[in-house]
């Protein structure tokens, strides 16, 4: 179960800045249940990109030619709120999305994440929109550079600015590491927890 | 010893080892599977050539995919197949369907007493936080993290932030669980909670019997929150005492004993507080597609061009759209074409309880489906001992089996594109009960009203 490592990418970035994009509307309970994870990328946003008649919505911005490659969401508050559904990262990377910026994350969807190699950046939301806003300055030519092991963005006029993660979660994208592997090593330790509690509670192991 | 919140105590109780950066590999004491991420888990889990490292404190149930058809074939469809498959391989316990047990892992968790206070507890899914009821720790999970349970029985977590929402006062008439919590989301948003465990007190929470603090608890997550919790009491003990799974004899009493310790010591801090007082709570009812928004059902359709925030009047412009609702106009009266009473969030016995004593001797409104999906096997055949059944039979409503049905829709079972639903679930989101489903949360209470009126009703106009 390796994971992909996460360095320093250069895309377009998509300005997605509504609130509360939640991982239902990025990825449908009907797709998850009848396709394998790695052919969810066409349904990603399903919601969003096509109209009741079944018509791409041309207004939606991944629709929009300049942003249909974009490798970076730009996202409101609460990005991937909700389901606990781990299709939404699997979704997102699916059509190439490698990270999005947000001011904040469903919870879940943020661990999720790391666990797949992708980048999740909490950025102040008129920090997200002065981006965004360069972005859409030059649709089509703009590229955003994320640099993880130096933490931070390079927006489209070259401006840098630095985001702070989690030090513990910044080491595991850039090694890609496989925590159920890292974990193991520390059978002795679950062992020698588990033989303490068993006397300390000795209910939770006779249910 | 320093006065500790209830959250640090669960926390520290299960430190296998400190990761530092605020990370901690901590023991997960009871793992929830159900029938969507679980099969693939214990089959990729082997396929890695790892073993189940203690399938003793992994509890199986399919609820998820299977239909809730009244008199359903006990097969369950394919995935309800294949995790009976997997976890028989495994030697985990599986509550299949038609045994009593089956049901919404939410549900079925505290009543069977595998949901216990001061216990870590972890499932594929988001409403997962719906255990803190209990006085457990408990948070959803994605996949990965399940196979990380699965092969280690523990977690890599960081410790959330505090938060403590305390509910004084006295509700009114007809005011349940359900619309403390809408009204809690509405007033500090779907995000507030973000990167907290939210500790619910106060006395109108003591005043809650078990089934309304899950509730409560259940909608944790659509305050954004990681994990919401309710100390444990009186109430919490009288409900779990012989229940199948909880500790009997000199065991319970040993147990009991640690439980008395779980609370937030006097003189903790706590990151953020809020306050929030119950007399001034209405029957809630949502009008967008965030739980967060949501409005007293005597209330009108907000405007979102009285709204600064750019992003926030952007969303409230999409949902509206989307809701086919127009801003300035009273929510109740709108027509609806669907009432569906039962996910995670409200398909115990009190639940079904409080919607039949509101249909009881009445009639659903021509034209309106009604569903009564109960949340367990147990849950239906207590009902049916009280002939609930026969109550919502005859005012029109359909009786089906336990399963999260119209709450997510991966049974197949959905809302048509447009049509208007009333639900006692979770969530409103976009396409939630199904593609162009327009869904509005309430109380099981107000859900049974908007049934009979066919339109969104103030239950407080019902009368007896």
């Amino acid at each position: 179960m390796a994971v992909e490592k996460f360095t320093v990418m250069t895309s377009v970035a998509a300005p997605l800045l509504r609130q509360n994009i939640d991982t239902d509307v990025i990825i449908r309970v009907e797709r998850l249940v009848a396709l394998p994870p790695d052919q969810l990328g066409p349904y990603a946003f399903e919601s969003l990109r096509f109209r009741a008649d079944g018509t791409e919505d041309p207004d939606f911005v991944l629709n929009k030619p300049d942003y249909r490659e974009a490798g970076i969401i730009l996202a409101g508050d609460n990005f991937g709120c909700g389901s606990s559904r781990e299709h939404a990262v699997w979704a997102l990377w699916g059509r190439g999305v490698r990270a999005v910026i947000a001011p904040s994350f469903g919870d879940i969807f943020f661990s999720n994440c790391f666990q797949n190699g992708m980048l999740p950046i909490a950025l102040p939301i008129e920090t997200i929109r002065e981006i965004a806003d360069e972005v859409e300055a030059s649709p089509g030519n703009a590229r955003v550079t994320i640099d993880l092991p130096k933490s931070e963005i390079i927006s489209p006029t070259g401006r840098r600015i630095p985001f702070s993660m989690d030090p513990t979660r910044q080491t595991q994208l850039l090694a890609g590491l496989d925590e159920i592997g890292i974990t193991l090593l520390r059978e002795p330790e679950i062992a020698a927890f588990q033989a303490r509690d068993r006397n300390n509670r000795p209910w939770i192991y006779q249910p | 010893m320093s006065a500790k919140t209830l959250l640090d105590k669960l926390w520290d109780d299960h430190v296998v080892a400190d990761l530092g950066n605020n990370f901690s590999l901590l023991h997960i004491d009871r793992h929830l599977i159900h029938d969507l991420g679980g099969p693939r888990g214990l089959r990729e889990t082997e396929k890695a050539g790892r073993r189940v490292r203690n399938p003793d404190l992994s509890f199986a149930f399919p609820d998820h995919s299977v239909p809730s058809t009244p008199g359903r074939a006990l097969d369950g469809g394919t995935y309800a197949s294949d995790l009976r498959v997997q976890v028989s391989r495994a030697g985990i316990k599986l509550f299949d369907l038609g045994q009593p047990g089956q049901g919404i892992v939410h549900v079925t968790g505290p009543e069977l007493g595998i949901t216990l206070p001061g216990v870590t507890l972890v499932c594929g899914d988001s409403h997962t936080c719906t255990h803190g009821g209990m006085g457990a720790l408990a948070f959803g999970i994605g996949w990965n993290e399940l196979c990380h349970v699965l092969a280690t029985q523990t977690l890599v977590q960081q410790r959330p932030k505090r938060l403590r929402v305390t509910f004084d006062g006295v509700p009114a008439q007809g005011i349940q669980a359900k619309d403390f919590i809408l009204y809690l989301i509405g007033q500090i948003g779907a995000a507030a909670g973000t990167g907290y465990a939210v500790e619910y007190a106060g006395s109108a929470i003591r005043a809650l019997p078990v089934e309304g603090r899950l509730t409560m608890c259940n909608l944790s997550i659509e305050l954004g929150a990681k994990a919401g919790m309710v100390a444990p009491d009186d109430v919490t003990y009288e409900y779990l005492a012989d229940r199948p799974y909880a500790p009997k004899g000199a065991m319970w009493d040993r147990a009991l004993a640690h439980w008395r310790t779980l609370h937030s010591d006097a003189g903790t801090t706590f990151d953020r507080e809020v306050h929030i007082d119950v007399a001034k709570i209405r029957p809630q009812i949502t009008w967008g597609t965030s739980p967060q928004d949501v409005i007293g059902v005597d209330e009108m359709v907000p405007d979102p061009d009285t709204v600064s925030d750019p992003g926030r009047r952007n969303a409230m412009r999409a949902a509206l759209t989307y809701m086919g609702l127009e801003p300035g106009k009273p929510i109740e009266g709108t027509p609806v074409d669907w009432v569906f009473i039962g996910s995670c969030t409200n398909s115990r016995l009190s639940d079904l309880q409080s919607a039949a004593a509101v249909a009881k001797g009445r009639k659903v409104a021509p034209g309106v489906k009604a569903w009564v999906v109960p949340g367990s096997e147990n849950v239906k055949r207590a009902a049916e001992a009280e002939g609930l059944d026969r109550v919502f039979l005859d005012a029109g409503f359909e009786w089906r089996e336990a399963s999260c049905s119209l709450c997510v829709g991966a049974n197949g079972e959905m809302v048509s594109p447009g049509q208007r639903s009333v639900s006692t679930s979770n969530r409103n989101f976009v396409g939630r009960q199904g593609p162009g489903a327009r869904t509005h949360l309430a109380s099981p209470a107000m859900a049974a009203a908007a049934a009979l009126s066919g339109a969104i009703a103030d239950l407080r106009k019902l009368g007896n």
